[in-house]
């Protein structure tokens, strides 16, 4: 950031039309015009496929819409906020977004935590570092329709977690009970992902500088004390990252509650916004009140982003 | 700085992963189209072995219109499949999988072909199919399907498991609904299996094809969920067919919990709710079978089930379609149709499938009270908005049946409304 200030201060010789040009051409283009290559390939890539779907998805639910073969003649009249009022005047709508506000709940602070915690952990173990590392990474390699399988026969009411809490198992069951189904969700997605969110912490803590670990030792800081004191502000950047990332991927929850409850059971109790967009907009053919179900997930999301930039993130 | 860039890439990330679309391009058919077709037919193996044997025989007799067939692309499912090729234009000419709960919507996508409007097009369906067939129309009385096989839902039990309670395995007591009920105590309290019946307990909505519906058109005699627009379940019959659920459920008979597997053939379940296709699944289980069970009994030759069919639909992306309607008649034709009886074990929706075949069902007699039962059976309604539709009485059906939440009696006049609302969509 520096660098392009001092940049941007250096004084460019203005001799002539010639230098007119290259003046212009230079504001256009930046002053590493063969960066702009570099970069357009995943310039398409984002265009094409992040940003078209995204304006298409605000074009569609605001149409009456619904996907039709090439060359059908098909009238798709601007209804305005008609499918948002469609949307959000539905009970499941406002279920799934209280219940996924639940899973997020649940799943990014403990992601958070869990995952620094062992990160450190992780960063300070000499045997078996290797093996230890690849043991958290694999269920997030794994597919998710593999490990829902496991679970499925961990969590089922005759599961091995029931077996070993004997009485205490609850009743109904996990995964078939309003209440422990989403926190059941959330923790299975909490397991899966932290081997992601340890790398990414793992990566953070090689850029916090040994010396501040030497100088709270010296002033008497226990290894608890350090924790709080060193590792947390020091990595606060990827702290920023992993919030993002976790409540971006925590709101577009699907894949679990469609296998692991039976398509958002019971009783939509652990029905995602995702999942009833799926419902609505591929099983139903109602892809503009699906649209509009999407709208309003991004705009939710991108309120928590904020938050937690503003909160989380550094204050310069 | 880094503030607008992280916002920036969290809504390019929330967007990516939240909102996906795709839209139609150009193409279309020609009804007098003659060539080359491509079909998909289901991936199972019966199926498959169906399907390569009666595209060799079209082609060893058409070199000029070849078909290429092949399996049904993986995904979600066949419907999602289907629904993405329409739109992309790209759909086969033919498919031999095509569900009746999504041909309205594929209808109003348009991208299936009108059969009725083909010379001679309804009349050969109707000839082939009898009375049947009209379950098969559109609500302005066309045929947008052919409709092909059935696998008529039947109560299969375990014989051996009804021994071991102490039950006639020979004639189970399972006709009316208390009956029904007072053998799955029996099997249960006998300790012979976990469960007496377990159909999935899950929220997808073809799933009250294999619980509520079946019974509900065996009570009724053959009355559709929805008719003339109208819902029709919410009345002493359909509260009926829901207390006989709700019981199971409430006596902790069926199990809340969806089985991973296949509960009648790992034993979790004495007994279960299948077509015809099972025959050869279970070939472990000593199993018999009977017709579902209504509120007074009904005799084996009166019941109506469900009919758990697949058609076969003609696309409108397909060029050369002429040649995929001769392709079509030859598939359903009278030879195809007993070969499709012979590798899979489903019924063809034609007329008089016990005589036209009874030398399959006297040298298959496991078959034969399915091919009795095929000729009587309940289809979804028709229309774009079945799914819905399926989807509202599913979780009306769950809550309340499954999971014992609320007035069950209510839950389906609750249901009924909705329906009757969504059930007038364009």
């Amino acid at each position: 950031m520096a660098a392009t200030d001092t940049a941007t201060r250096t004084p460019v010789p203005t001799t002539g039309p010639s230098g007119g040009a290259t003046r212009r051409k230079g504001r256009l283009l930046g002053r590493n015009p063969l960066g702009l290559l570099f970069s357009a390939p995943y310039l398409v890539f984002v265009l094409l496929v992040f940003a078209y779907p995204l304006v298409y998805a605000f074009y569609i639910a605001f149409h009456d819409f619904f996907f039709a073969a090439p060359g059908a003649q098909v009238d798709r009249p601007f209804v305005g906020l008609d499918n948002f009022a469609s949307a959000l005047s539905d009970p499941a709508v406002i279920r799934s977004f209280g219940n996924v506000g639940v899973f997020l709940l649940i799943n990014v602070p403990l992601t958070v935590v869990l995952s620094m915690v062992l990160a450190t952990a992780l960063n300070r173990v000499v045997h078996f570092r290797t093996f230890l590392r690849v043991s958290f990474y694999v269920p997030y390699v794994t597919a998710s329709v593999a490990i829902v399988g496991v679970w499925l026969f961990l969590f089922g009411g005759s599961g091995l977690v029931n077996e070993i809490l004997g009485p205490l198992a609850p009743d109904p069951s996990w995964l078939i009970s309003e209440t422990w189904a989403m926190p059941t969700i959330a923790i299975f997605v909490t397991w899966k992902q932290l081997g992601f969110y340890i790398l990414l912490y793992l990566a953070a803590l090689q850029a916090v500088p040994k010396e501040l670990y030497e100088s709270a030792s010296t002033d008497g800081a226990g290894a608890i004390r350090s924790f709080f004191s060193v590792t947390v502000p020091g990595v606060r950047p990827a702290t920023v990252l992993v919030l993002l990332i976790s409540t971006v991927t925590g709101a577009n929850l699907f894949t679990e509650p469609y296998l692991l409850t039976g398509g958002g059971g019971p009783n939509g109790a652990s029905a995602s916004p995702v999942l009833i967009m799926y419902q609505k907009g591929l099983q139903q053919g109602q892809p503009d009140v699906a649209s509009a179900i999407g709208i309003v997930l991004v705009a939710l999301v991108l309120i928590i982003a904020l938050l937690q930039n503003r909160f989380a993130g550094e204050r310069d | 700085m880094k503030k607008k860039t992280a916002l920036a890439a969290a809504s390019v990330l929330v967007a990516s992963f939240a909102l996906t679309a795709c839209g139609g391009g150009g193409g279309g058919g020609s009804a007098d189209g003659r060539g080359d077709i491509t079909i998909w037919y289901s991936n199972n193996e019966f199926e498959v072995a169906w399907g390569k044997q009666m595209v060799e025989a079209w082609n060893a007799e058409n070199p000029d219109e070849q078909i290429k067939g092949q399996e049904i692309p993986a995904g979600k499912s066949s419907e999602e499949v289907i629904g993405a090729a329409i739109t992309a234009g790209n759909a086969p000419c033919l498919i031999y999988n095509t569900a009746p709960s999504a041909v309205g919507q594929f209808e109003k996508q348009g991208g299936l072909v009108d059969l009725s409007a083909i010379d001679g097009g309804a009349d050969y369906i109707e000839e082939r199919s009898g009375d049947i067939a009209e379950q098969y129309q559109n609500t302005d009385g066309k045929y947008f399907q052919m409709p092909w096989k059935s696998n008529p839902v039947m109560i299969f039990y375990n014989k051996d498991m009804f021994t071991a309670a102490g039950l006639d395995a020979e004639n189970p007591a399972l006709s009316t609904y208390d009956e029904f009920l007072a053998t799955a105590k029996t099997l249960v309290d006998a300790g012979v299996a976990p469960n007496a019946i377990l159909p999935a307990p899950s929220s997808e909505f073809f799933q009250l094809q294999f619980d509520f519906y079946p019974l509900y058109a065996a009570q009724t005699g053959g009355t559709q969920l929805v008719e003339d627009n109208k819902a029709t379940f919410a009345d002493d019959d359909g509260y009926a067919v829901a207390d006989f659920w709700s019981s199971l459920y409430r006596d902790k008979l069926s199990a809340q919990e969806a089985f991973q597997g296949d509960s009648f053939a790992d034993g979790a379940a004495a007994m279960a709710i299948v077509g015809p296709w099972a025959v050869s699944v279970y070939k472990d289980v000593n199993w018999g079978a009977v017709p579902v069970p209504t509120e007074a009994g009904t005799p084996a030759d009166e019941t109506w089930t469900f009919s758990d069919a697949k058609n076969i639909g003609l696309y409108s992306a397909c060029e050369n379609q002429a040649t995929a309607w001769d392709v079509l008649k030859f598939s359903t034709s009278e030879e195809q149709d007993g070969k499709l009886l012979e590798l899979t074990g489903q019924m063809p929706l034609r007329t008089d499938l016990s005589t036209t075949y009874a030398d399959y069902f006297a040298a298959n007699p496991s078959y034969e009270l399915f091919g009795d039962q095929a000729s009587r059976t309940v289809e979804v309604p028709p229309g774009p908005n079945t799914v819905e539709m399926m989807q509202t009485f599913r979780d009306a059906g769950s809550n309340a049946v499954i999971f014992g939440k609320g007035d069950v009696h209510a839950a389906l006049d609750d249901a009924a409304a909705e329906i009757d609302d969504i059930a007038t969509k364009p």
